[in-house]
């Protein structure tokens, strides 16, 4: 399939989701307007685990690290009376990116199943500090009891002004993804994963390279917990929980990881699946289990593969 | 703080350090030679105390419910092995970990369809059960003393099979040439399906050991995999000499952290802020501890390959 | 407790009434009920599920007149689930009341999701300080307690008991500290030593070793689930048993005793229900529990079930008429139904005030499992603290 065919799907695809909300709204069925806002903001948090997942072949199981650190940020900040939705939001994208600049820098240097087992070590220290500061909640969380506010912009209690932003950012991502993806910097990324040793015979270091991917997957995945915590009007550091980090690793691999926008087809697949066999029966595990074995051991280039062939 | 309790909390942390070895030992095997991650040991250690815990209850004999329980915990590895790993030896880890962290979600729901999710009740049999006057006061529990030295004697057997045995020499060759090993006629696929029934096995023991002190339900093996998992990192993966170091340095760090951290904190920062602190650093520590063996050994103390 | 059995004219009125079709809009009940039914704590809600499943055979799974369908929602002990669920509930299911939830976190979530619906949220088990006071909602009531008042029992049972040299251990998590707060509201005297432990922690005995060397009179432990079952394992293991006493809250319970059979023997509970606690509609709750299940129900269930009775309540006092939300308040003020725990009344924030008793795990009838026995009253009527931050009067 050409890139341009799968370029008008991709195209589709957005239409489709442009039209949830008339749609729910004609069916009187707001609460799907609801369920898919939340499928795209774990989207965003897939499609940023993908930069370094996918390309960058470092199997971070910490991801959703970020997540709780963005939602942490807003509802800090909340905690305190600060409101203001661009200072909320850019503390929450700058505090990851931070946080995953301190983690990088000491993770990258190792490889294989150390890089992964010290990501998960790293989550889980956040996640216990989370539970013990009670002045946050500890374990309780917090409640959001005022979402960021966007003087004369954007209400975000208007649900459906609420899901256009989410996924206006959802495509900023998927274009601005696919430009870094595509450029020297990306290159580099992807080079260093297919073949470390003659990257770096032809004189990069992956590194650095490596470590600014990280900052950045760790930053928009800040994002992605800024407007989760939106969502939800609550957080705990349950956001931080190394199974949600698995349940990341499942979209992005689920949905394919070797295009920008296989973490979305990933993140519908996986939750909306999970909402629709939970809802049938309580051994749901019992399904979902053999079903991930089986994606995992099939499903190679996973749903894009599967349903776009080959690219080249 | 007394010399007596300083000891007590020493043997504590041996007798966790040795319970951490038999789960890593098994994992550490089936990474080391089969390069394979497999996140469903936890698994294999739940199904191990539930058999074990049912055999017992079955038939009334303790010895003849681990028998039974071990056995069970082999056939189930060997199934497992044969059914779903095999493809994956092949695969990255990422797909190893994605696909095995599949299959904790099925035995989890197994067992809870088998048994329910409550917790199951276990128990010991009378000559297990109480404690002995080590000196001066000290009263331990026997069991615990039994799991030292169980765990010990597993070592060492482990020790002489790798070391000193054909078999051994086999699985250490195939861990470092696969093809190799198959090109000389060994059948590389039935000593894979052997080892890692093996490592079934020690998961297993682990399981039945810990399970009438511990908790038997759906779920129990994931409470000890991440713990286990830092173990074989610090110790280095694929050594058995990595496993036991390792899991002793997590057994004794983390008893000695949860007894002690708190009190050396309140002798430098006040008593309130030490009983905020401490409690957190001590669930942190051990996992502080493998970021810096990991800083400044980035493949674990004793890698079993270079 | 009683139900109406329709008399011939009525039946012929509904059927009336029924063929009348969409006339009439509201011939359902919708209730939403939101707990964890997948995972190791899925134990919990089963017993939850089974008791609104009983109390809907007793009511005849009818209320007021109106068929009554339950829907479950499993929230896997994630905020953020429990949410999804009960916006699913709320907009897609459109149930008229939201019950159940064991977590605080989750409550937390959730609550004022289903209040700014303008739907009622029927609490059967957490019991957060900030829905006592501060964040209190007319349209929150709950059928258990709220978290600080079993501990507070509790520490008032060690402190009237002259008990000195306490050592205390709990998780370290916002339960764990809440419990350990409302014990030391009451107990007045000495503490030996306050010890949190990692939360899912399963081996004690490193702990255990330094509570020996501190040599306490007595122990205070709050460990649900499985750390109970750990914990209490290994006390007796180590032979603490004889040595030091051992109180507890949460700990013990009829989910946990067949797991631990005589190790919980000689174990103090405080709680504000236990199974032998003797009033009618209790004694056919667990008779019936027993015989429909064959286990013994759980504080858990019992709030379930009252849960079921308390909306029952409201909407026969207001006849059917949902949209009558004001006439449901009052009535379910007036906590007007034959409650498991016996008569009890609500206070201004809509929690019970309820007696609590001091329970002890004692020998079973031959053969079976221990079970906990009522030894004296602690509480009479006890309000929670935290009633007085609310605004609501």
């Amino acid at each position: 399939m050409s890139s341009r065919t799968r370029a008008i799907v991709l195209a589709a695809g957005l239409v489709l989701l442009a039209a949830v909300p008339p749609v729910a709204a004609l069916a009187n069925q707001p609460f799907y307007l609801d369920l898919v806002r939340r499928v795209m903001i774990f989207a965003i948090a897939a499609l940023s685990l993908n930069l370094i997942l996918g390309y960058g072949g470092m199997i971070s199981f910490g991801h959703a690290a970020y997540l709780g650190v963005g939602a942490y940020a807003v509802g800090v900040l909340a905690h305190y009376g600060i409101n203001n939705g661009f200072l909320q939001w850019a503390l929450a994208i700058g505090a990851s990116a931070l946080v995953a600049l301190a983690i990088g820098a000491v993770s990258i240097r190792t490889s294989g199943v150390y890089f992964i087992m010290i990501t998960l070590a790293f989550t889980q220290m956040l996640y216990y500090l989370g539970i013990s500061i009670e002045e946050y909640g500890g374990d309780d969380g917090m409640r959001l009891a005022v979402k960021s506010q966007f003087p004369g912009l954007i209400d975000l209690n208007d649900a459906t002004a609420f899901y256009y932003l989410v996924l206006a950012i959802l495509v900023l991502c998927l274009f601005l993804g696919q430009r870094l993806v595509d450029s020297r910097f990306g290159m580099v990324i992807r080079a260093a994963k297919s073949n470390e040793v003659r990257t770096r015979s032809i004189g990069f270091s992956p590194y650095p390279y490596r470590l600014a991917a990280f900052v950045i997957a760790g930053g928009v995945c800040g994002l992605a917990g800024a407007l989760l915590v939106n969502h939800t009007a609550y957080l705990t550091p349950e956001f931080m929980n190394w199974t949600r980090s698995g349940e990341l690793m499942f979209m992005v691999i689920l949905g394919g990881m070797a295009s920008i926008a296989g973490p979305v087809l990933g993140a519908f697949a996986l939750l909306l699946v999970e909402d629709a066999l939970s809802g049938w029966t309580q051994h749901w595990q019992l399904i979902l289990g053999p079903l991930l074995v089986l994606s995992v051991l099939f499903l190679r280039r996973g749903l894009v593969g599967l349903l776009f062939g080959k690219n080249e | 703080m007394n010399l007596f309790l300083v000891l007590e909390q020493t043997l504590n942390g041996l007798q966790l350090g040795v319970m951490l070895f038999l789960m890593a030992a098994g994992l550490t095997l089936v990474f080391g030679i089969m390069n394979l991650v497999n996140l469903a040991h936890g698994s294999l250690y739940m199904v191990g105390a539930y058999l074990a815990t049912y055999f017992y209850q079955a038939t009334g004999s303790y010895p003849l419910g681990v028998l039974l329980g071990l056995a069970g915990t082999l056939v189930v590895g060997i199934a497992v092995e044969l059914v779903a790993l095999r493809t994956l030896y092949e695969r990255p880890h990422l797909d190893q970990v994605l696909a095995t962290f599949g299959l904790i979600l099925f035995f989890n729901e197994l067992m809870a369809i088998l048994w329910g999710r409550a917790a199951i009740y276990t128990t010991l049999p009378d000559y297990l059960s109480g404690h002995v006057e080590l000196f001066a006061g000290l009263r331990y529990p026997l069991y615990r003393l039994v799991i030292i030295a169980v765990g010990l004697a597993v070592a060492g057997l482990l020790w002489f099979v790798v070391a000193r045995t054909r078999l051994g020499m086999l699985i250490r060759a195939g861990a470092s040439n696969r093809a190799m090993v198959a090109a000389l006629g060994v059948n590389v696929r039935l000593l894979y399906t052997l080892v890692f029934g093996f490592g079934a096995a020690l998961a297993g023991l682990a399981g039945l050991m810990s399970g009438p002190i511990h908790v038997v339900q759906p779920g129990m093996g994931e409470l000890i995999l991440i713990e286990v998992f830092v173990v074989i990192v610090i110790g280095g993966i694929g050594s058995i000499r990595g496993a036991l170091a390792g899991a002793l340095i997590v057994g004794m760090a983390d008893t000695l952290g949860r007894a002690f951290v708190r009190p050396m904190l309140a002798t430098v920062i006040s008593t309130t802020a030490a009983d905020a602190a401490g409690p957190a650093l001590a669930s942190m520590l051990i996992y502080l501890l493998m970021a810096i063996v990991l800083a400044l050994k980035p493949q674990g103390l004793f890698p079993a390959r270079s | 407790m009683r139900y109406k059995t329709p008399s011939i004219a009525a039946i012929v009125f509904a059927a009336a009434l029924l063929a009348s079709g969409p006339a009439l809009a509201q011939q359902k009940l919708k209730i939403g009920f939101i707990t964890t039914l997948s995972g190791p704590q899925g134990v919990v809600g089963e017993y939850m599920r089974n008791s609104v499943e009983l109390a809907l055979d007793h009511l005849g799974r009818k209320i007021a007149g109106l068929d009554v369908e339950v829907i479950y929602g499993d929230d896997q002990v994630k905020p953020d689930v429990g949410k999804q669920v009960a916006d699913e509930m709320l907009k897609k299911h459109q149930v008229d009341f939201v019950a159940g939830i064991i977590w605080s976190n989750v409550m937390l979530a959730v609550a004022p999701t289903v209040t700014d619906a303008g739907k009622f949220m029927i609490g059967t088990n957490a019991g957060p300080h900030e829905l006592a006071g501060k964040q209190c909602n007319e349209l929150f009531f709950t059928t258990s307690w709220q978290n600080d008042d079993t501990p507070e029992a509790m520490g008032k049972v060690m402190q009237d008991q002259g008990i000195t040299d306490v050592y205390v251990m709990a998780p370290n998590y916002a339960a764990g500290k809440d419990m350990v707060n409302g014990f030391k509201r009451s107990y007045k005297g000495r503490i030996v030593d306050e010890v949190y432990t990692r939360l899912g922690q399963t081996d004690y005995q490193a702990e255990l070793s330094q509570l020996r060397a501190k040599n306490p009179k007595a122990v205070f432990v709050f460990y649900p689930g499985g750390m109970g079952i750990s914990f209490l394992r290994q006390y007796s293991e180590a032979g603490l048993r004889g040595q030091f006493p051992l109180y507890s809250v949460y700990t013990v319970d009829e989910i946990s005793i067949p797991a631990v059979k005589h190790a919980a023997l000689g174990q103090y509970e405080t709680r504000y229900w236990s199974p032998d606690l003797k009033n009618p509609a209790n004694q056919k709750y667990v008779s019936d529990y027993r015989k429909k299940y064959g286990k013994m129900p759980v504080f858990y269930g019992a709030q379930s079930y009252d849960g079921i009775l308390l909306i029952d309540s409201a909407v026969r006092a207001v006849k059917g008429n949902l949209a009558d939300k004001k006439g449901m308040i009052a009535a379910m003020r007036k906590a007007d139904f034959a409650s498991t725990r016996g008569k009890f009344s609500y206070n201004t924030n809509h929690f019970p005030i309820q007696n609590f008793y001091l329970l002890k795990a004692v020998t079973g009838p031959a053969g079976q499992d221990p079970v906990m026995e009522i030894q004296k009253t602690v509480f009479t009527n006890h309000k929670d603290s935290y009633a007085k931050e609310c605004p609501m009067k």
